[in-house]
């Protein structure tokens, strides 16, 4: 029932949220883009909504259908609550928006993606460079206006990596080691007793 | 016979033959193909039934995959090369010593198949010299080992323009035309018509 979640929206931000939709026992709400990054984290925050699983952050191109043109689209869930949302915010040209990589650690590679495929900017990205196509691609291939034929020069090979190498910063993935071993804080079962 | 053959003397008691040092070469080579297996995509399934028992093309001197270029004479290039895979290939067929074959196995390695798109390469003949393409999406064994045995031919005549591995009718098919008293010809003519005809 993620309807209550939409009303919370609503009754505490009022004017910023645009439209609602509900179908389907999907619940969509339209956010304007400014207050992206602060709806985002009361969503993970709030005991009512307690949002903590993100699930998918991308964007979609409306070119000469719609005013603004991106759409870019987070889904979002609640694992103890086991309701959803999805939240969409609209862009014109330059579409640029806040990152929510703060928030949900998983948006990171999302934003890259979505900034790789549609150019979207995401303002404050510890590390906003393209994740699918390499560094010679010119343009974003998933915008509508970019020519469905066009294929770009061939590059040349390179025998040593461009950017990072292993070992990668706690933000980009999991590496072998961090799995078991690098955990500090010792969990407490339900009945309040710690393992240790 | 023609010339470039092996002559083999009636009478002969020692049983000796006459050849070309290039014919002995070729025969030598075109049953000892060293492969290696640059697989990127679902080829590589009907690549891996090949090398198994059932199709087993060790049955025809391509057995002995090698895992490094420097080993190898024949690449096979399975499945989709994408645009940044390119160069990678290209690399590893210059790495590979003379004499050398490529094979593109399926229709993305041959000239892209359906992926017409921003990131896929359109055909591996783009970066690199294909000895023989076999279409098929993804081909069916036989029709790989129709491209292997063409390719063997090529090298014993030392031919090096592209070859392209024709279609063949399933022998179930044909098998169940024959038994409805249907020519093969028939059926095809069936076809095209079913395929021309307007909805």
């Amino acid at each position: 029932m993620s309807k209550r979640v939409l009303q919370r929206l609503t009754e505490v931000f009022g004017a910023a949220v645009i439209e609602t939709h509900s179908q389907h026992g999907d619940d969509t709400a339209v956010v304007v883009p400014s207050r992206w990054k602060e709806i985002a984290a009361f969503l993970r925050d709030d005991e009512k909504c307690a949002m903590n699983h993100f699930i998918d952050l991308t964007a979609v191109d409306y070119l000469n259908r719609r005013e603004p043109r991106f759409e870019v689209v987070l889904h979002v869930r609640s694992i103890e609550k086991l309701h959803r949302l999805r939240l969409k915010a609209r862009l014109g040209e330059p579409a640029t928006i806040d990152t929510l990589s703060g928030i949900w650690a998983g948006a990171d590679w999302f934003e890259r993606e979505c900034f790789d495929m549609f150019g979207v900017e995401f303002v404050g990205h510890p590390d906003l460079r393209r994740i699918l196509m390499y560094p010679e691609f010119v343009g974003s291939p998933l915008r509508k206006d970019y020519a469905a034929q066009h294929t770009q020069p061939l590059v040349e090979y390179r025998p040593e990596a461009v950017g990072k190498l292993p070992p990668f910063d706690e933000h980009e993935g999991m590496p072998f080691g961090r799995q078991t071993h690098d955990r500090v804080e010792p969990r407490v079962n339900a009945l309040g007793f710690s393992d240790e | 016979m023609t010339a470039s053959q092996t002559y083999v003397f009636d009478g002969s008691e020692q049983g000796f033959a006459t050849t070309r040092f290039e014919d002995l070469l070729n025969w030598a080579q075109k049953y000892s193909l060293f492969q290696y297996p640059f697989v990127t995509a679902c080829c590589a399934m009907e690549f891996m039934a090949l090398a198994s028992p059932r199709f087993d093309m060790a049955r025809f001197g391509a057995e002995a995959p090698r895992f490094s270029p420097r080993q190898a004479d024949l690449l096979w290039v399975v499945g989709t090369i994408s645009q940044r895979q390119a160069p990678i290939l290209k690399t590893v067929y210059d790495q590979m010593a003379d004499p050398k074959y490529v094979l593109a196995f399926g229709t993305c390695a041959s000239c892209g198949g359906f992926y017409d798109n921003y990131t896929t390469l359109a055909g591996i003949d783009k970066v690199i010299p294909v000895d023989v393409y076999v279409p098929g999406c993804p081909p069916r064994p036989e029709s790989v080992i129709d491209g292997l045995l063409l390719l063997q031919d090529k090298i014993q005549r030392g031919d090096r323009t592209p070859g392209i591995v024709k279609p063949r009718t399933d022998p179930r098919v044909v098998a169940s035309q024959l038994a409805t008293g249907h020519s093969t010809d028939v059926a095809h003519a069936q076809l095209v018509e079913l395929r021309t005809s307007k909805p």
